[in-house]
């Protein structure tokens, strides 16, 4: 319905303003907001240097914010996210302590535990229609004992191995951090999946209405089902590559991540109700997040007044663009 | 159908979340060292009062078809609130723990507005909300710490005539305030339709706002009484995260466990409530039969999944599988 077609920008510009979607046009607006104040509190604030370090630390949440609009865009939610991120992290990092095969197979390890997590979040919510709230609530207090009994309360040892931490924090192309460049490469499969080919499309339709999308030939629970697990995955991955990016994995490191991410993806225009929204919207939202937390920590805003700004700035936000239409 | 037959299908996941606790319960003293005594009982009571309350508190909201993400922080914040303002002279305490209510009060009534006045959606708008409330808890205790009126405390945490746990009257003075009057008014039977089926009760002007409205305000109530609760077992305020999360976690579990229905406009606070007690108890067989407490989160969570899992038998009696998709 809302497509922002980068395609447009080909065409005369009030074309192009005519079809972008306003939420994603809001968006960029208060990013270059954020901008303009930041540079106002400090000089370095437009610096290269610096915006790519906001590009380096957005691309984990971007990572993780592209599983969660896959949920979101069906209508769904996953709240499985904060262990999910630190559960990919940790058995990474386990991994990496069982020899040379251990190293070389710790990033597809921590994958495939988000995955599984995803997995158990599919079938519940597509096959035994378990509302998705409840279910990612239950697979993420599941997925912390399990990760609180595997390292015994305390944070574990293990550190990351070469691989990830070069993933995080190394350059192939000089000048691009690599997280930035796994991020880009995601979020074109993303689009590709979403616009392209018909998984993306049932994604679409499922979010509309899955009933209708069932009815016209859509094995809409298998769709459902993939999306979870892909999710699940992604998470599992931001969470090896902020494990690469600290060396280590610890406790609490995915908390940070849940609201975060579903503010993303919802800045960016996406329907919590699923069904509408394009991923050149998340990106923004992603980068907003990111600006935005960044701007309260140069200020050396204490941790109480980040979460209150924080909150504060997301609710009024989505009142502004994200308001669910009147009852009749 | 008859009457009884009616009351009996109504309440049925009410009843099955009193049997689940007795079950519970009686496993759990029959196997407690001290066996069932007056002390065990209080303080399981105790522990099983907080998370009453935030259950009773999430259940308002369930039944409008939202939810409240925001209650564990709430618990938090009013918490760390009574660890300032709940100490001194009779006076004194008695105008903190109407501060603390009224916090409360404002909590809740700040979710309700954004919820329905200002349309978003429960989920995002009460985890964002969350965090406001989580960020004003840290201004007031960076670190865990206060105090709070000991009397008070001890009266409320102890024990009347030596038997009956006084927290356990509480939490029957608050039902008997707070719940009994809500749920048989018109603006309770409105945030019942409204959960049913919000248009519908749109179209038979049912005043569906004012009645969600009043069930998010008085779920932030009984989450800060929850808090207070808390302050006076605890004698302090802690502006804790992950304690926050937990309780709006098992808030939703004992609301599930309790047979109130998540899609809305179905189950009571009572059922939530022995639903809460239940949780607790299940939570501390671990301990009466001598496990290792590291495993309590994840025995924790598996109860959570299996209970949530337990409604999918639902499924097996759907004979049109387009009914699968409400």
């Amino acid at each position: 319905m809302s497509e922002t077609t980068l395609g447009g920008i080909a065409g005369r510009m009030p074309k192009f303003l005519r079809r972008a979607d306003p939420a994603v046009v809001t968006a960029f607006a208060c990013i270059v907001v954020l901008l303009l104040l930041g540079s106002l509190y400090s000089r370095s604030f437009l610096s290269p240097e610096y915006l790519l370090q906001q590009l380096k630390v957005a691309s984990f949440l971007g990572v993780i914010a592209t599983g969660m609009m896959l949920v979101i865009l069906l209508g769904q939610i996953d709240l499985s996210v904060p262990w999910s991120v630190a559960t990919g992290a940790m058995m990474a990092c386990a991994a990496a302590a069982y020899g040379s095969v251990g190293v070389a197979l710790a990033i597809p390890f921590g994958v495939l535990c988000g995955v599984a997590i995803g997995l158990v979040n599919g079938i519940g919510v597509a096959y035994l229609r378990i509302p998705s709230m409840i279910i990612t609530l239950a697979t993420n207090a599941v997925a912390q004992g399990l990760m609180v009994v595997y390292t015994g309360g305390f944070s574990p040892q293990d550190s990351a191995t070469a691989a990830m931490r070069y993933l995080a924090t190394g350059f192939t192309i000089p000048g691009v951090p690599n997280a930035v460049i796994i991020w880009a490469l995601i979020g074109a499969a993303m689009v590709f999946v979403l616009t392209r080919t018909s998984f993306g499309r049932a994604v679409y339709g499922i979010g509309n209405r899955e009933r209708a999308a069932y009815l016209s030939g859509i094995d809409t629970r298998r769709i459902v089902l993939i999306a979870f697990a892909v999710s699940g995955g992604l998470s599992a991955f931001g969470g090896v590559l902020l494990a690469g990016y600290a060396s280590k994995a610890a406790q609490s490191m995915g908390d940070a991540y849940l609201l975060p991410s579903i503010a993303a993806v919802v800045l960016g225009g996406t329907s919590i109700l699923g069904g509408r929204g394009s991923y050149l919207g998340t990106v923004a939202g992603v980068i907003l997040i990111t600006l935005l937390q960044s701007i309260l920590s140069v200020m050396q805003m204490p941790e109480a007044g980040r979460q209150i700004i924080y909150g504060a700035v997301i609710v009024s936000m989505l009142l502004l663009y994200g308001r669910a239409p009147a009852s009749r | 159908m008859k009457d009884w037959r009616y009351w009996l299908a109504e309440q049925r996941g009410t009843l099955l979340a009193f049997g689940i606790f007795i079950v519970m319960f009686a496993i759990y003293s029959a196997n407690h060292p001290a066996g069932f005594t007056a002390n065990v009982v209080q303080t399981a009571a105790n522990k099983g009062v907080l998370l009453a309350f935030v259950a009773m508190a999430q259940t308002l909201v369930v039944i409008t078809a939202g939810i409240d993400l925001s209650v564990g922080m709430i618990f938090t914040l009013t918490n760390c609130m009574a660890s300032w303002l709940v100490i001194g002279t009779g006076l004194e305490t008695a105008f903190g723990v109407l501060a603390v209510l009224g916090t409360g009060l404002l909590c809740g009534a700040v979710n309700g507005a954004i919820v329905i006045y200002g349309r978003l959606q429960p989920i995002v708008a009460t985890i964002a909300t969350g965090a406001v409330f989580f960020g004003l808890a840290l201004l007031l205790r960076p670190v865990p710490g206060g105090s709070v009126n000991e009397d008070l405390a001890d009266f409320l945490t102890g024990r009347f005539f030596g038997v009956v746990p006084a927290s356990l009257v509480a939490l029957l003075v608050i039902v008997l305030v707070v719940w009994v009057p809500f749920s048989r008014s018109e603006l309770g039977r409105a945030a019942y339709a409204a959960g049913s089926s919000e248009t519908a009760a749109y179209m038979s002007g049912v005043p569906i706002r004012r009645g969600k409205f009043l069930a998010y305000t008085l779920a932030g109530l009984l989450a800060a009484i929850g808090g207070l609760f808390l302050t006076f077992f605890t004698y302090t305020g802690e502006a804790a995260y992950a304690s926050g999360n937990a309780y709006t976690l098992f808030s939703i579990a004992a609301v599930v466990l309790g047979g109130v229905s998540l899609f809305g406009g179905k189950g009571s606070a009572i059922g939530a409530i022995f639903g809460a007690l239940a949780f607790r108890t299940i939570g501390d067989l671990l301990f009466v039969f001598d496990f290792d407490p590291l495993w309590q989160p994840l025995f924790q969570g598996v109860i959570l999944l299996i209970a949530v899992s337990l409604g999918a038998f639902a499924l097996f009696r759907v004979r049109n599988r387009l009914e699968w998709f409400l």
